[in-house]
């Protein structure tokens, strides 16, 4: 038990530095130790060995913690507390995570344009950056199918062209949660771990999620995506300002999907896709508010949803120009 | 064995551990291979529980594989049970009547098996405390998998808690009051039906999933069961038949055979009629069907494993159907077993795997478990089968000296 003490000696580039052959360190350990349950605990509470006794005791109150719709704001602002302090401790990390509560009067609403997106993808790699997805799988919220004249149903198209864009005679189509009103993903998950929010944003709350992944199969736009693995992305590319509903770094084994940037809405920003556009065809917007882009839109052009027969209503519209 | 002295739950408790730590060099040797298979599986869980599910086969587009299929296979197996209550408390069959608590200990197993098959499935095993009611957050009754976590756990607890009931009467020397157990069985008739049907309804009510969204799932959820449970439960009887001295009586064997017989047509006629519908007129919802049986975009790992098992339904059904051996165990009892295995392939990864596949956006993909998924599946089987053993080889013994008594 010499490891606690010396690490609390070591400066943070150290403990940083010093995690792979903890890592190492462990992975003898859970092999020597494989048929004991022991090696179980190791595994799903990682560095239980090595943890400092502060990171112990923020990971055991954070393992207790309620459901975040039913924590009072005082709650809230503790566990977004001991998460900023985790990600200090664990990954030398300063990390700012909101609980930045639903604007009044607003409903969130997105429409995209078909005749416009050229397939530049941009709004993929904003999106990666912005929510920071797990660049080891290569987790994507949002697709991009190139399309075929006289269809418009995205399973008809190619979802994975690498080549030069736009290609004659070709359209473009993307995809991704499309936070439906009545949605079949959180009315399947048996611990109330999704809702939708009264902004129309449908979150996770990802400590409570248990990854049996019944929301996965309920989706029928592929929404979802989920943790098999540790999610890895360069320290120097996380995004540290975060919102405990959105972008913060996902635990292994959870559920996770697009959740229109939290972070940035509620803060009166348009979410990284809408910003990273190119060709300006993606509309972002309040429902609610009858000046706003997204009702010029549903009010001027002919629009229509994906799967409109299933009757989730979605709060995603595509049009043309 | 000269305990029957001894009095109270902790001689009781004693006597069935003592027993089933006791046994011939056959048993021991059984025992010492459970073990083995129970060990490998936690290694290999400890392997997932390290790294996550990412060392499985599966993915966000294959989002459910050998795990659930397993489960969902099993949980048939569980209310098969029912086929064996519904003879001996309804119709009072003396025969059916004394192998009814081996049907019962198969029950308890299967849903051992399922219940851990469905926390091997789990991302956040540790948090599965969050599906307690009170202490969790439950979603019932907008959840058809919060519904499914009622009902097994019931379930389980009817199946387990009768017969301990029972047992220990018996064990003591008493006759169990049959007053008192009786509702609690006719309760279990009609819970064996709704584990089946909600396990159904779980796949039968996602309108994403066209393949599963389908009414005739959880009619034929019972059919299959109702074949491949007393199929199972045929092959237990005469295993303990040959290698114990508590003997069955041929007309129960006959009965069973029965039983899987119209179950096992009842179940083709469905497996037909939907097979009939997905081809005759082939929808954009027939897609799944296609890659099942025919291959989809160069992707066909599923199509010889769905032939085999239509293949090896059909000749089994035909063989316990046509009974060509005038009951002769060395024909049926192998038959049985194929049947048992063909209706396996068919509702667990034939059915599963399927419903995924396409993505709701047309990606085609394959699946195939890997070796952690191998290995767990393996030690979970191991883990019921160990069960199972635990629980007849008590019954039996009691039983048997309640006989002897009487």
């Amino acid at each position: 038990m010499t490891h606690p003490k010396s690490e609390e000696t070591m400066g943070k580039d150290d403990i940083v530095n010093n995690r792979t052959s903890r890592r190492n360190f462990l992975k003898g350990l859970s092999i020597a130790a494989a048929a004991g349950s022991a090696t179980l605990m190791t595994g799903c509470i990682p560095d239980v060995s090595n943890a400092s006794s502060e990171e112990l005791k923020l990971k055991w109150q954070e393992f207790f913690k309620k459901n975040y719709r039913l924590m009072t704001q005082e709650e809230k602002n503790a566990t977004v507390n001991r998460l900023e302090k985790l990600a200090h401790l664990r990954d030398g990390l300063d990390v700012q995570i909101s609980s930045q509560a639903p604007r009044d009067n607003v409903l969130y609403g997105y429409a995209f344009n078909i005749t416009r997106c050229e397939g530049f993808m941009e709004c993929v790699t904003a999106c990666i950056k912005e929510n920071n997805l797990d660049r080891k799988t290569d987790t994507q919220y949002i697709r991009v199918f190139e399309m075929e004249p006289g269809q418009l149903d995205p399973s008809t198209g190619n979802g994975k062209f690498y080549h030069e864009v736009p290609v004659e005679n070709k359209f473009y189509m993307a995809t991704q949660c499309f936070h439906c009103e009545n949605a079949p993903c959180t009315k399947a998950c048996p611990t109330k771990a999704t809702w939708r929010e009264p902004d129309g944003i449908v979150v996770v709350d990802y400590e409570w999620c248990i990854g049996c992944r019944y929301c996965q199969a309920a989706c029928p736009y592929f929404g979802r995506r989920f943790n098999w693995g540790k999610p890895e992305i360069p320290k120097e590319e996380i995004n540290t300002k975060q919102h405990y509903l959105g972008n913060r770094i996902r635990p292994k084994g959870k559920m996770e999907k697009c959740t229109f940037c939290v972070q940035r809405t509620r803060e009166g920003k348009l979410p990284a896709c809408v910003e990273a556009c190119p060709t300006g065809a993606r509309v972002f917007g309040n429902l609610l508010d009858p000046d706003s882009e997204i009702r010029f839109v549903l009010k001027h052009k002919k629009v229509f949803r994906m799967k409109e027969e299933l009757g989730t209503d979605p709060k995603f519209w595509y049009f043309i120009d | 064995m000269q305990s029957a002295s001894r009095n109270g739950f902790g001689a009781f408790l004693y006597d069935v551990f003592r027993w089933n730590l006791q046994g011939g060099l056959g048993l021991q040797i059984y025992r010492l291979l459970l073990i083995a298979g129970m060990l490998a599986g936690l290694y290999a869980y400890s392997f997932q529980a390290q790294h996550g599910l990412a060392v499985t086969g599966m993915n966000d587009i294959v989002s459910w594989g050998l795990y659930i299929s397993n489960f969902t296979f099993l949980v048939g197996v569980a209310a098969a049970a029912v086929m064996l209550i519904l003879p001996a408390y309804v119709f009072h069959d003396p025969g059916f009547h004394r192998v009814v608590i081996i049907g019962e200990g198969v029950a308890v197993g299967a849903l051992v098996m399922c219940l851990t098959f469905i926390m091997v499935d789990l991302g956040g095993p540790l948090q599965a405390w969050h599906l307690i009611p009170g202490i969790g957050l439950f979603n019932f009754p907008s959840s058809i998998l919060a519904w499914d976590v009622l009902v097994l756990n019931g379930y389980l607890l009817l199946n387990a808690l009768v017969p301990l009931y029972i047992l220990y009467n018996h064990y003591h020397g008493r006759k169990a009051d049959e007053k008192k157990y009786r509702p609690f069985v006719f309760l279990s008739i009609f819970w064996a039906f709704s584990i089946h049907m909600v396990t159904a309804f779980l796949y039968q009510g996602l309108p994403a999933r066209p393949f599963w969204n389908n009414p005739l799932m959880g009619p034929r959820f019972l059919a299959s069961a109702f074949a491949a449970g007393p199929a199972l439960i045929t092959l237990i009887l005469a295993i303990i038949h040959n290698v114990t001295n508590y003997k069955i009586v041929r007309q129960v064997f006959n009965k069973l055979r029965l039983i899987i017989v119209v179950s096992a047509i009842i179940n083709l006629i469905m497996l037909f009629s939907e097979i009939f519908k997905e081809f005759y007129f082939p929808t954009h919802h027939s897609i799944s069907a296609v890659y099942l049986f025919f291959g989809l975009d160069g992707h066909d790992a599923l199509v010889p494993w769905i032939w085999t098992s239509i293949g090896v339904n059909l000749f089994a059904t035909l063989i316990l159907a046509f009974n060509p051996g005038k009951n002769n165990p060395r024909i049926l009892l192998p038959a049985a077993g194929m049947l048992f295995i063909a209706i396996w392939m068919e509702k667990g990864i034939g059915l599963i795997v399927p419903g995924l596949i396409p993505s709701p956006l047309g990606e085609v993909v394959d699946y195939l478990p890997s070796w952690v998924e191998l290995c767990v599946t393996l030690g979970v089987f191991c883990l019921g089968l160990t069960v199972v053993t635990f629980l007849i080889r008590a019954a039996l013994i009691i039983e048997d000296r309640y006989e002897q008594k009487h």
